[in-house]
């Protein structure tokens, strides 16, 4: 009982950070209809940046982390502006070339600047704690509450402010956004913003406990496109949903089935997923 | 008729430049290179047929690459089979493989496929690393036979691999050539196009992107096989994703979706990064934006680009043709 309360805990906290990348996915897919294939090399970045703001700045944690968002969520905006804006009306095997071409880029851009090796992140949280029988560090504890106020915030500015409001409406009709006077162009880069941010949020909470590497990336931005497909595509609950289910199934799966194929659950999940509905569960009507 | 002469010509000395290069040219570094990238120019063909003509973007092409290179080599290693009999099981364990996987992959469309594809590539990496027993595991697999003699030819020397790599390339084009041209490249092209179009026009959309699925898993295997028996080691690393990456960036800088694409590219690059050596794992800080950049302003490659190219100019000729020959009726009415 006592392992698999653990294990929960655990999904939770893996869940938490599949969560926030499966969000910055899932929101740019909902306006532009790109899967952003770079969003793991955007992960990767954040995790680069809020690195070295704590070890070369001496910057503390949580201000190395803003700094990083800023700085990631501005990377997205130039890949907005000068990859997918062009390519908006090209076929659709364009700009996930594309994007490949910049995530290819940035890996190596990491290799070059910060080198290969794997590096360990220090955190102000490193306590261990134990309450009913179960021990975890603050850093899983601190992923957990982070992620949802996150998505608080996020959930009050997309639903009570009206340039949320105006990203949501986009993403339900573009067309029609445009005629109701909303500038498009504007609403996407603060999309890729946001995505962009919440791939370094993401990134600086996780990496204490993961380690910083450029294949870091990798894994999550593969399961976090498992994750927006199981939730449907563009869908914002279906991503956090989505996150914690794959959370709890890797957690629970690794220890009940097999650690060393852990991570080929979510994909085992997401062909059999596809297998029956090609369009993913919850799939959103009206899109094409 | 004349332009047709003139194609067959190039192609022909073509073929005979590359027949006889190991004639002009006395260097052992020089043929690894040049047989390397024939072996990948098969395998970039497969990518070429299913990505370019149909328009479905696989992932998992370096996944069939490795399936086709663990096979001969497990086969052939672990149960001794002889070399001629695991080259063609090889072949057909990737294309049954190819063909489940390409029945429920095909059903998604567009990004769906893409990322379905990505996901089945990562399930084969992780398979290969992880099944220690058969493939080894991270280790590899190491002593995978060359190709037995065949009477007095050996395959030993790096000029006798040079041909016979080359008789594969040459093959693998020459199929690719009657495919493409074929109706059944035609009925490709046409999905690619539009896929509601084809199937209102009675194409069995489904049936057509199978066959091209699968095709193109066999290039990828006939490739494979051919680099696990040149390389005679094979590692978990071929089947990942970045391995794909390079398969897309030769087609693409090559020309997507053109019959000499995948040459140009994947000689261009395989000889740019040899220039390159000293950059190692930092050479995608160019080829990254280089394929980035090429999708932007050269969607269909090099090739691509020297034909639209073309194109312009004999439009221009023809309208100063055009515009000469008005002015002279004038000049007659005048």
């Amino acid at each position: 009982m006592e392992i698999f309360a653990q294990q929960i805990f655990n999904g939770l906290t893996v869940g938490s950070v599949y969560s926030l990348v499966a969000l910055g996915l899932t929101l740019v897919y909902g306006i532009l209809h790109i899967p952003n294939f770079a969003h793991g090399a955007l992960y990767m970045m954040g995790g680069y940046i809020t690195l070295t703001m704590m070890t070369k700045f001496g910057l503390y944690y949580w201000i190395a982390i803003m700094i990083s968002m800023v700085i990631v969520g501005l990377m997205g905006v130039l890949m907005e502006r000068f990859i997918f804006y062009p390519l908006r009306d090209a076929p659709p095997i364009q700009d996930k070339i594309a994007a490949i071409g910049i995530l290819l880029f940035l890996e190596a851009f990491a290799q070059f600047v910060w080198g290969a090796d794997y590096q360990t992140m220090p955190t102000p949280y490193g306590q261990v704690v134990s309450v009913m029988g179960l021990t975890f560090t603050m850093q899983r504890l601190l992923i957990i509450i982070s992620t949802v106020v996150v998505m608080i915030l996020l959930f009050l500015f997309l639903k009570k402010t009206f340039i949320g409001s105006a990203i949501i409406a986009m993403s339900q009709n573009r067309e029609g956004a445009h005629l109701v006077g909303i500038n498009t162009n504007k609403m996407a880069m603060l999309t890729f913003m946001i995505s962009g941010a919440l791939a370094a949020i993401a990134a600086s909470l996780s990496s204490p406990i993961n380690l910083v590497f450029p294949g870091m990336g990798h894994l999550v931005i593969l399961k976090a496109f498992v994750i927006i497909i199981i939730g449907g595509m563009g869908s914002i609950p279906g991503a956090i949903i989505g996150g914690y289910i794959l959370g709890f199934a890797e957690s629970l799966g690794a220890t009940y089935i097999s650690n060393d194929y852990k991570d080929i659950f979510a994909f085992i999940l997401l062909v059999l997923i596809l297998t029956f509905k090609p369009t993913g569960l919850f799939a959103k009507g009206g899109h094409s | 008729m004349t332009a047709r002469f003139k194609q067959k010509a190039v192609v022909l000395s073509i073929v005979l430049l590359a027949l006889l290069l190991p004639f002009i040219i006395q260097n052992d570094y020089f043929f690894h290179i040049m047989t390397l990238s024939f072996i990948w120019m098969i395998g970039v063909y497969g990518l070429n047929l299913i990505a370019g003509y149909t328009g479905y973007l696989s992932l998992a092409h370096a996944g069939f690459f490795a399936i086709g290179a663990y096979s001969l080599g497990i086969l052939t290693v672990k149960f001794e089979i002889h070399y001629w009999l695991a080259f063609f099981l090889a072949c057909a364990i990737t294309c049954i493989i190819g063909l489940v996987i390409g029945l429920v992959a095909l059903q998604t469309k567009e990004h769906f496929f893409a990322i379905y594809t990505l996901c089945v590539g990562y399930i084969i990496y992780l398979v290969i690393d992880k099944w220690e027993s058969l493939t080894g595991g991270v280790r590899g697999l190491i002593g995978i036979p060359v190709p037995p003699d065949l009477g007095p030819i050996s395959f030993r020397s790096p000029v006798s691999q040079y041909y016979f790599n080359l008789f594969f390339l040459l093959a693998a084009i020459f199929m690719m050539y009657r495919i493409v041209h074929s109706l059944t490249g035609r009925t490709l092209i046409a999905i690619r196009n539009s896929e509601e179009l084809a199937q209102t026009i009675g194409i069995s959309t489904m049936k057509n992107k199978l066959v091209s699925f699968v095709l193109s898993t066999f290039f990828a295997a006939l490739s494979g096989i051919l680099y696990a028996s040149f390389i005679r080691f094979i590692g978990p690393d071929i089947s990942y994703i970045t391995m794909t990456f390079d398969f897309l960036i030769f087609l693409l800088v090559g020309g997507i979706g053109t019959l000499s694409g995948p040459i140009v590219g994947t000689l261009l690059i395989v000889w740019i990064s040899q220039q390159l050596q000293f950059l190692q794992d930092y050479r995608m800080l160019i080829f990254g934006p280089l394929l980035t950049l090429l999708i932007i302003f050269y969607p269909k490659g090099i090739v691509g680009g020297i034909f639209s190219w073309k194109m312009k100019m004999q439009e221009k000729k023809k309208r100063l043709s055009m515009s000469a020959k008005s002015a002279t009726q004038r000049a007659e009415e005048g």
